[in-house]
């Protein structure tokens, strides 16, 4: 009988613990849900505007933006309204519509996690010209130098990013050097004390050159194609 | 109940604003039970995202938040949560919470969200927070829940913005990243690094400790 009684004990202390645990789960769904709804759109608003100001920031002087998309297939065309996946440029134009350069994001590992970054590309003189660092969590005072340590950042005001004669490949790799050992334009002046980090980066540049220089310049009519142009600041 | 008017010390004007029990739930967290100088709690954070005083104080008041929210559900749930299960209860209540935080976060500012990092997620696991939930909430009225948690979490913010301080002012010459010593200040890069924070949060407890020593004389 005794038996009996704690079984049945056992039952209802279970549902007991099932009820509790399943309301305040979805107390706490419900609330979550609500949260993620009502601060998704600023979320995604403060990425994309954050987005921008890095884009106008590599390319110095540009006032309009395009958005290019590279589809599977190797092709570059303008990005349709709204579209934020895939791999996408940015091109800046002038007031006159001429273009001024070219945003491309990319990314690699770092030290501690995945550096993005984002550079400008002009490719009139096929150089990079601009350079910022999206997200990294590079150590505090010492790999974190790749964001601010002027005398890294000045690598990527004519960093020579020149494709070789048969355009499928750069003339030159892009490769990262001990600090104050540069002697190419080709070459990334790295910093004592973020040894890992700025390797890091040229390792990036070596990558993502390697792959967007040669598709770009192949495909650079469509960039100074007549189109709606976004105005930005 | 009646807060006593005599403020001969600073310390008696606390003692004297403490005998209304409510009140005392408040002050305790902030000075004579605070997390970090007293308890020791809340390591992980205090040691880890105090390189800055803007990341401290956000740090600080998003466990805050944290505290008094968990607290005020946790204690208006007390009846209800079967005691098999209650800290499972108070992971997912807390879990919740923080969830809200890191998305209001994020909905600020993309930077600052950026340096918290990893550590907005990690509030769930600060001891601090289910240490009031089972210490205090689980046993006290809502009201009193909320105070303490109130206090306990501007203590920590008190105690994780006087180690950004010293930190960010040694290792990046600095304040809210506005520099105060000019470019000539070599950076005490250390101070900002990890090692920096055990050496910090060592000054602050030796300061703390003296100070209630000679209180207490």
């Amino acid at each position: 009988m005794s038996d009996q009684n704690i079984s049945k004990d056992k039952g209802s202390d279970v549902f007991q613990l099932f009820k509790s645990m399943v309301g305040i789960g979805l107390i706490c769904a419900a609330l979550i849900a609500f949260v993620f709804q009502t601060t998704q759109p600023r979320i995604k608003k403060l990425k994309a505007a954050a987005l921008e100001e890095a884009v106008f920031q590599v390319i110095p002087g540009m006032v309009q933006k395009k958005t290019y998309l590279l589809d599977e297939k190797g092709n570059i065309q303008i990005a349709k309204e709204g579209v934020t996946a895939g791999e996408l440029i940015y091109a800046g134009y002038d007031n006159d519509g001429k273009l001024l350069g070219l945003a491309i994001q990319a990314s690699g590992m770092g030290f501690a996690d995945v550096i993005k970054v984002i550079y400008g590309y002009r490719p009139t003189t096929q150089k990079v010209i601009g350079f910022k660092v999206l997200d990294s969590k590079e150590t505090p005072g010492l790999g974190d130098k790749i964001e601010k340590d002027e005398h890294f950042l000045t690598n990527f005001k004519a960093l020579d990013v020149a494709l070789a004669a048969d355009g499928k490949t750069l003339q030159n790799e892009i490769k990262a050097v001990k600090q104050g050992q540069k002697k190419h334009e080709w070459e990334i002046n790295g910093i004592t004390g973020a040894t890992i980090s700025s390797r890091a980066i040229g390792a990036i540049f070596k990558e993502s050159t390697q792959k967007w220089m040669p598709t770009i310049v192949v495909h650079s009519n469509i960039f100074s194609n007549d189109t709606t142009l976004t105005h930005g600041h | 109940m009646a807060i006593k008017k005599t403020t001969p010390t600073k310390v008696g004007f606390f003692q004297s604003l403490a005998s209304a029990p409510s009140t005392d739930e408040f002050i305790k967290g902030l000075w004579r039970e605070n997390p970090t100088f007293v308890q020791v709690l809340g390591m992980c954070p205090t040691l880890a995202v105090t390189n800055s005083l803007t990341n401290a104080l956000a740090m600080g008041l998003a466990t805050a938040f944290v505290l008094v929210a968990s607290n005020g559900l946790i204690s208006s749930l007390r009846n209800f949560i079967p005691k098999q299960v209650r800290i499972a209860t108070y992971i997912l209540i807390i879990a919740t919470f923080v969830t809200l935080i890191d998305y209001s976060i994020q909905a600020t500012s993309v930077s600052l969200h950026k340096s918290l990092g990893a550590f907005i997620s990690l509030i769930v696991v600060n001891c601090v927070i289910l240490g009031r939930a089972e210490a205090f909430a689980s046993k006290n009225s809502i009201g009193l829940s909320l105070l303490d948690g109130l206090g306990m979490g501007l203590g920590f913010t008190f105690a994780l913005s006087c180690l950004g301080t010293l930190r960010e002012i040694m290792g990046n010459g600095s304040l809210f990243n506005f520099p105060i010593f000019g470019p000539a200040y070599q950076e005490w890069v250390v101070m900002i690094l990890p090692a920096g924070g055990f050496f910090t949060l060592a000054i602050w407890l030796l300061f703390f400790n003296l100070l209630k020593k000679k209180s207490s004389k």
